[in-house]
């Protein structure tokens, strides 16, 4: 049953058009950034490395793909919840509003299955979008901009990546990315299980992410005790996989503490969803 | 009939927050049964039919259905049924035959394409199949309604208002249909209703339940047929028709229309001594015509 009502929820996503406003938004947003680096990329490259033209000679194509990649995966990971949340965020209580959560609730399928089978096709959705944001970033970026050495600013200093040591860093990266914007999507369905509207999960998701983000970034000493097992702190942790060396046990912590966030809102909803009335 | 027990619900009660939607509702539904469920707006209809399809937990009482307990065998029970809680809800953006796919892929029974299309020809939805339900009138929505409650093949269906709305040919034609349920399939329904005159002609057994609480259950025409009713005389002395009611039929209560016409609110087994007393006293009786108001009933059950 399981099953049965997962395709179910596949047939829902592909038919509401909200589900391909992500994805357009996403492409258009993509494409606008890769539209301003073919036009002005030189200067804003330039920009960056201004400070180190110093000490430093670069030579050979620094605005590649690989590089337009990672801007693009920079300056969208903060958008795309917004994309993801959209649709997940709907899952349960655009049910709810539109009343055929009352018809599915009255069929042989347990109320439990009926949640996971949201979270499964919430995370399919999830991952399509990582995989078209993967395509147009990565694939796009490299037809537009050519290959070669990746360049990037850290904390640390400046970190130079040889070609043939980046694709394994993308492949993870995307993959811990993904795990990211996962926990969005499980969070707007927990939320969607509580409401009865479209807009309200969607529009909790967003606080939720932005109060995070800002109990993170802000120097208060109180507050630092909480932050590092807030997700909004390990939304970025996909960067990780792009210095040199790669700090493996930051990285397997903050995927520790996406898995948890992932199996606890989970069970949040299954419990709340099972202890619903359905009234609607 | 047979006599086996589809239904059973005991001291149902329900609340939400201060407010108790559901008191102590009992009945018992058999096999075979149309039952009436009637009840003013607001009785605890819907929330009693609710917690019998598991949308809402009761706080007391105990529901079974084909004679096993809801709680722990809810899945094997809602397999057997069909329903229809008081409007059918569906996927707009999605087509007729689409969202019957769709609910019949988690009713616990294969359906396939042709069965679909069979079930949507059979309440008049033929030739609408692929389009949106989006486009759809009340009346078509309530009949997608009852095909993604028959597709299945339920042997009990619960239908919860499903008149509201509809226009009068809408109303016969889900009348009609129950009737061919109970006829040809033998299913046993339920049907909820504020409407007396729909439950009369539909079922053969009813409770009436009032402020969360069951108040009398039996057979419709028996319970229809021991209360008064009221019967409008065509008299030719209506001061020597007055006379006779005050003094020879002290428990019935009258009201003149005009000069010839008289109604009078009297137990049905007086009505022959009525007629025959009149006569003996010399009062012509041209015409008399049961009244009996449906609603007055619903009413005077409520209210007592």
């Amino acid at each position: 049953m399981l099953l049965k009502n997962t395709y179910n929820e596949f047939i829902k996503i592909l038919a509401k058009p909200r589900s391909y406003l992500g994805i357009g938004a996403l492409t258009l947003l993509v494409l606008l950034i890769l539209f301003a680096m073919k036009a002005d990329g030189k200067s804003f490259i330039s920009f960056v490395t201004a400070s180190f033209e110093q000490t430093l000679s670069f030579n050979g194509n620094i605005l590649n793909g690989n590089l337009i990649a990672f801007i693009i995966l920079q300056m969208l990971i903060v958008h795309i919840p917004l994309l993801v949340s959209l649709v997940t965020g709907d899952l349960i209580s655009g049910e709810a509003a539109m009343g055929t959560i009352r018809m599915m609730a009255t069929k042989p399928i347990s109320r439990t299955q009926i949640v996971l089978s949201k979270f499964i096709a919430g995370a399919v959705y999830t991952f399509i979008l990582t995989l078209w944001l993967g395509f147009l970033a990565l694939i796009v970026g490299k037809w537009m901009f050519g290959t070669g050495d990746l360049i990037v600013l850290n904390s640390d200093g400046l970190v130079i990546l040889k070609e043939q040591d980046i694709l394994w860093r993308y492949g993870l990266s995307f993959g811990v990315a993904y795990l990211a914007l996962l926990t969005i999507s499980t969070l707007s369905i927990c939320l969607s299980a509580f409401a009865e509207n479209s807009i309200g999960p969607i529009v909790s998701t967003m606080s939720i992410i932005i109060l995070f983000t800002i109990i993170g970034t802000l120097d208060v000493s109180v507050f630092d005790s909480i932050k590092p097992f807030l997700f909004t702190t390990h939304m970025a942790s996909w960067r990780s996989f792009f210095e040199d060396p790669v700090p493996w046990t930051t990285i397997r912590n903050s995927v520790s503490i996406l898995v948890i966030h992932n199996i606890v809102l989970v069970l949040i909803a299954v419990y709340k969803f099972n202890k619903k009335d359905i009234t609607s | 009939m047979e006599n086996t027990e589809i239904i059973k619900v005991q001291h149902l009660a329900k609340n939400f927050g201060s407010f108790q939607a559901v008191k102590d509702v009992s009945f018992t539904v058999n096999k075979g049964d149309v039952f009436g469920f009637l009840g003013p707006n607001g009785a605890g209809k819907s929330t009693t039919i609710r917690c019998m399809l598991s949308l809402i937990k009761p706080d007391n009482g105990q529901i079974q259905l084909f004679g096993k307990d809801l709680n722990k065998h809810r899945n094997e029970i809602l397999s057997k049924v069909g329903s229809i809680i008081e409007k059918p809800d569906f996927y707009r953006y999605l087509s007729a035959e689409k969202n019957l796919a769709i609910f019949a892929r988690i009713s616990g029974k294969d359906v396939s394409k042709r069965e679909i299309a069979e079930m949507l020809d059979f309440v008049g939805l033929n030739g609408r199949n692929r389009d949106k339900v989006a486009g759809f009138s009340h009346g078509m929505k309530q009949r997608l309604g009852i095909a993604q409650t028959l597709l299945h093949q339920p042997d009990l269906i619960v239908l919860d208002e499903p008149t509201t709305g509809l226009d009068p040919q809408g109303i016969v034609e889900i009348r009609n249909l129950i009737l061919r349920l109970k006829s040809e399939q033998n299913k046993t329904v339920i049907l909820s209703s504020h409407q007396l005159s729909e439950i009369e002609l539909i079922s053969n057994r009813m409770v009436i339940i009032n402020k969360g609480q069951s108040i009398i259950e039996g057979d419709v025409k028996e319970l229809l047929n021991a209360q008064e009713m009221v019967v409008q005389l065509e008299v030719n002395d209506m001061e020597k028709t007055i006379n006779v009611l005050k003094i020879r039929f002290e428990s019935a209560s009258f009201k003149q229309i005009n000069e010839r016409i008289i109604e009078v609110n009297i137990e049905k087994q007086l009505v022959p001594s009525l007629n025959q007393t009149l006569v003996q006293e010399g009062v012509e009786v041209h015409a008399m015509e049961p009244k009996r108001k449906l609603e007055d009933f619903f009413m005077k059950i409520i209210q007592s």
